[in-house]
C-alpha cells in the first residue's frame, strides 16, 4: 500500500530525510526505531503532510496515488492516520465535536453520507471501549490539561474512530503507565486486519511485546540504516545504537 | 465638499434651527445643557488623527458628507418583523433612523417594576430625575462627539429601575438606520438608572440596511447605585457602509456590578467608548469585547475604567479576529486612584490576524497612584495556531473548516459571557457566518 522511495526532505536550510526507503503491505506491521534527532517524527510528519517540510527529493506512492501531492486532509481522507508524539491541545474545541467534524469530512470526500448524531453516540460508544477511554474526557475541550497518557490514549481513541489504512503511531507508548501500555496496545491490535497497516515508531522494545512487529528498521542521520525481523529489536534493547553508529560511521568515512 | 467642516457646519445650523422652533422648552435646564454642549461642539470640531484618542480612527471621511437626521421611514410591521431576533421575549423598542417607533415597539414589564419611556417624554414627566442624572457621566469635554449628541439630546430612551425591583424582562434597543433612500443620521441618548439593589439588562442592538450611509452617534449614560446589577450589551451587526460612533458612560457605587458586553459582528467603521467610574468599595465591573472585521472594516475600542475606591474589581477581556484589510484598535486606560487601594484589575486583549493585510493597534494605558494594588494587563496580536491547524488537518478537516472552528473557539470564550440566551444565540449565529465567510 505504501511505497517511499528515496524520499529527502529538510527544513529551513536543514537536511532531515537523506533518502528514505521503505514499503509496507497490507496486514504488516513496521517498527521504526533510532536515536533521538534522527527523523522519525519528520518522516512522520511528511507523510502526513506538515507544509513546514520541503521535500526535496523522491516519491511516496500510497495506493497507486503519489501521496505528496495531496493536502493532509486529503490524505487523512484517503486512509492516513498519525498519532502526535506530541498530541497539540486546541482550547475551546470539545473531542467529540472536533471528531464528529473530521469523521463528516472525510466521508464527504468518500462521497458518503455524513453521520447524524445517534450513529454518533453508537460509534464512540464503541470506540470508547477499544480504549477505555471516559466519556468526560471527550467532553472537553481537545487535549487541553489532558495528562501525557490521556493525550496518548486519545490519539488511538481517533484511530479507532476514523478506521484508518495506514496508522502511523509516534511514540504513542511514551508517557504510558504499565496498565495504559497494555490497554492502547490491544485498542491498536483489535485495529489490525489484513488489508491496514501499522508503522510504529518506539525506543522500546515493551510496546513491541505487545505490537508485534513484522519489520524492524533503525533509522539514523535520515536513513534507514538496518532493517531486520522482530529480533532485532530485542538485540538493540540489549546493545543500543552504539554498534550501528559505529558501523554507519565508518562507511561515511571510508566513502 | 472635502473639508472637515461640512457636517459640522450643518449641524450647528440644524441646532440654531430646530432651536427657533421651540417654544417653552429654550429656557428649560436641559435645554441650558444642550446649548453649553453644542458651545462644546463648536470649539472642538471632529478630531482628526492627530488628536491622541483619534489617531487610528479617522473620521475624515464622515465629517465632509451631509446626512438627513431623523429622517422617515418606510419601514412597516413586516419589513421589522424580517429583522427581529428570533426567540427573544421582553421589552423591545424600535428606533428607525433615531426616532422611538412606538406601534413596532413592545412594552411588557410592569411599570412599577421598571418606567421605560422616550427620552423627550421622560424630560417632561421625570424632569427631577433627569436633572440628577442626565449628563452626569457622560463627558464632554473632549469629546465632539459626545457633545453633539448632548446638543441634540432628544431620541433615545429613559429606563428607571426603582430600589430592590429586579426586571424580568430584558429591555432591547433596537436601532434601525433605513439608508435604502439617502444618507441617514441618528444620535439616540440614554440614560439608564438602576436603584439600589435593582437588577436589569439592557441591550442596544445596531442594524443599518440600504447601499447609502448611515450615521450613529449613540451615548448612554448608566448609573448603577449600591448592590445594584446591570448587564448591559452592545451588539453591532450594520452594512459596510455604516458609520457607528458611541459612548458609554457607567457610574457605579458601592457593591455594584456591572458588565458589558460590547459585540461588532459587522459594520463600517465602528468606534466604542466604554467609561466606568468606579466610586464606591467592593464594586465590580466586567468588561468583555468581541469583534470580528473583514473588508476594509474598522473597529476601535476605548476603555477606561476609574477606581476611585478601595477594595473594587474590575475584569476586562477583549478578542478580535480581523480578516482582510480589516483595522482593529484596542486602547484601554486603568486608573487606580490614591484612595483606591487593594484594587484588583485585569485587563486582557486577544487578536487573531487571519491575514497579512489586517491590522490591530492596541494600547494598554494603566495609571496607578495607589501602592497596594493587583493589576495585570496583556494584550497579544498573533495568527491562528499551525501546529493546532495541521493537527486538525491531519484527520482530515480541511483547513477552511479548521481555520473557522479555531476562529471560534477562540471567539466562545466571550460569546459565553452573554446571559441573554437568544441575544447569545442570534450573535453565536453572526459571528459564525462571519467566520465562514471567504
Ligand atoms: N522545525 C524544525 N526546525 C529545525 N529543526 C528541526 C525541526 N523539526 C525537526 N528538526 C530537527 O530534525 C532532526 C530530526 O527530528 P525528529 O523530530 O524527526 O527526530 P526523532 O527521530 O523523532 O527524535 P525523537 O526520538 O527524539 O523523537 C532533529 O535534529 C531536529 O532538531
Ligand atoms: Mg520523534
Amino acid at each position: 500500500m505504501l511505497k517511499i522511495n528515496n524520499l529527502q526532505a529538510k527544513i529551513g536550510e536543514k537536511e532531515i530525510l537523506k533518502g528514505i526507503n521503505l514499503e509496507v503491505k497490507a496486514g504488516e506491521v513496521h517498527a521504526i526505531m533510532g536515536p533521538n534527532g534522527s527523523g522519525k517524527s519528520t518522516l512522520a510528519s511528511v507523510l502526513a503532510g506538515r507544509e513546514d517540510y520541503e521535500v526535496t527529493g523522491g516519491s511516496v506512492d500510497f495506493f497507486g496515488k503519489d501521496l505528496l501531492d495531496l493536502a493532509p486532509e486529503e490524505r487523512a481522507a484517503e486512509g492516513i492516520f498519525l498519532a502526535f508524539q506530541y498530541p497539540v491541545e486546541i482550547p475551546g474545541v470539545s473531542t467529540t465535536n472536533f471528531l464528529k467534524t473530521a469523521v463528516n469530512e472525510i466521508r464527504k470526500y468518500r462521497g458518503e453520507e455524513p453521520l447524524d448524531a445517534v450513529q454518533f453516540l453508537k460509534m464512540f460508544k464503541q470506540k470508547m471501549s477499544y480504549v477505555n477511554i471516559d466519556q468526560s474526557l471527550l467532553n472537553r475541550a481537545l487535549n487541553e490539561g489532558f495528562s501525557g497518557g490521556e493525550k496518548k490514549r486519545n490519539e488511538i481513541f481517533q484511530m479507532a474512530v476514523l478506521e484508518p489504512k495506514l496508522a502511523i503511531l509516534d511514540e504513542t507508548d511514551s508517557g504510558l503507565d504499565i496498565d495504559a501500555l497494555r490497554i492502547v496496545a490491544e485498542g491498536v491490535n483489535k485495529l489490525k486486519s489484513p488489508d491496514n497497516a501499522t508503522i510504529v515508531v518506539t525506543h522500546y522494545q515493551r510496546l513491541l511485546d505487545y505490537i508485534v512487529p513484522d519489520y524492524v528498521h533503525v533509522l539514523y542521520k535520515g536513513r534507514i540504516v538496518k532493517s531486520g525481523t522482530k529480533e532485532l529489536a530485542l538485540e538493540l534493547e540489549e546493545r543500543g545504537y552504539d554498534w550501528i553508529k559505529a558501523e554507519v560511521d565508518a562507511a561515511e568515512v571510508s566513502a | 465638499m472635502n473639508s472637515n467642516t461640512d457636517l459640522k457646519a450643518q449641524l450647528i445650523a440644524d441646532f440654531k434651527d430646530a432651536e427657533g422652533k421651540m417654544n417653552g422648552e429654550a429656557k428649560s435646564p436641559i435645554h441650558l445643557v444642550r446649548q453649553q454642549a453644542l458651545q462644546t461642539f463648536d470649539q472642538l470640531g471632529f478630531p482628526t488623527i492627530k488628536h491622541e484618542e483619534w489617531k487610528y480612527s479617522n473620521v475624515k471621511n464622515l465629517v465632509s458628507q451631509s446626512f438627513a437626521f431623523n429622517a422617515p421611514s418606510d419601514f412597516s410591521a413586516a419589513d421589522v418583523e424580517q429583522m427581529a431576533i428570533p426567540n427573544l421575549d421582553g421589552n423591545i423598542l424600535y428606533f428607525i433612523n433615531g426616532v422611538y417607533n412606538e406601534s413596532l415597539s413592545t412594552i411588557v414589564s410592569p411599570t412599577d417594576e421598571v418606567v421605560i419611556l422616550p427620552l423627550a417624554e421622560a424630560i417632561k414627566s421625570h424632569a427631577d430625575v433627569i436633572e440628577k442624572y442626565f449628563n452626569q457621566y457622560a463627558d464632554s469635554a473632549d469629546n465632539a462627539f459626545t457633545a453633539v449628541n448632548t446638543a441634540f439630546a432628544k431620541n433615545g430612551v429613559f429606563i428607571y429601575v426603582p430600589e430592590k425591583k429586579v426586571v424580568e424582562q430584558p429591555i432591547i434597543l433596537r436601532f434601525i438606520a433605513d439608508a435604502r433612500e439617502t444618507n441617514v443620521a441618528a444620535q439616540p441618548r440614554n440614560l439608564i438608572i438602576a436603584g439600589k439593589r435593582a437588577e436589569v439588562k439592557v441591550a442596544e442592538a445596531f442594524r443599518s440596511f440600504g447601499e447609502n450611509v448611515s450615521f450613529t452617534n449613540a451615548v448612554t449614560e448608566v448609573y448603577v447605585a449600591e448592590e445594584a446589577n446591570v448587564h448591559y450589551y452592545k451588539v453591532q451587526n450594520e452594512t459596510d457602509q455604516s458609520y457607528n460612533i458611541g459612548t458609554t458612560a457607567v457610574y457605579q457605587e458601592g457593591r455594584s456590578v456591572f458588565t458589558a458586553n460590547t459585540v461588532t459582528a459587522n459594520g463600517g467603521f465602528v468606534r466604542n467608548n466604554l467609561n466606568i467610574k468606579i466610586d464606591g468599595e467592593y464594586a465590580e465591573a466586567n468588561m468583555f469585547g468581541l469583534y470580528i472585521p473583514n473588508g476594509k472594516q474598522h473597529v476601535d475600542n476605548h476603555t477606561a475604567v476609574d477606581h476611585a475606591k478601595p477594595n473594587s474589581n474590575s475584569n476586562e477581556l477583549y478578542k478580535g479576529i480581523l480578516k482582510d484589510k480589516s483595522t482593529g484598535v484596542f486602547n484601554g486606560k486603568i486608573y487606580v486612584r490614591q484612595d483606591a487601594q487593594k484594587t484588583n484589575a485585569f485587563q486582557s486583549c486577544k487578536n487573531v490576524l487571519i491575514s497579512n493585510d489586517a491590522t490591530m493597534n492596541t494600547k494598554p494605558q494603566l495609571e496607578i497612584w495607589a501602592d497596594d494594588v493587583k493589576c495585570s494587563h496583556g494584550t497579544t496580536t498573533g495568527q491562528l495556531n499551525d501546529d493546532a491547524l495541521f493537527y486538525m488537518q491531519a484527520r482530515g478537516i480541511s483547513k477552511d473548516s479548521a481555520r473557522a472552528l479555531l476562529m471560534l473557539a477562540f471567539a466562545q470564550e466571550v460569546i459565553d459571557k452573554m446571559e441573554i440566551p437568544a441575544i447569545k444565540e442570534y450573535l453565536e449565529g453572526l459571528i459564525v457566518e462571519k467566520i465562514y465567510q471567504a
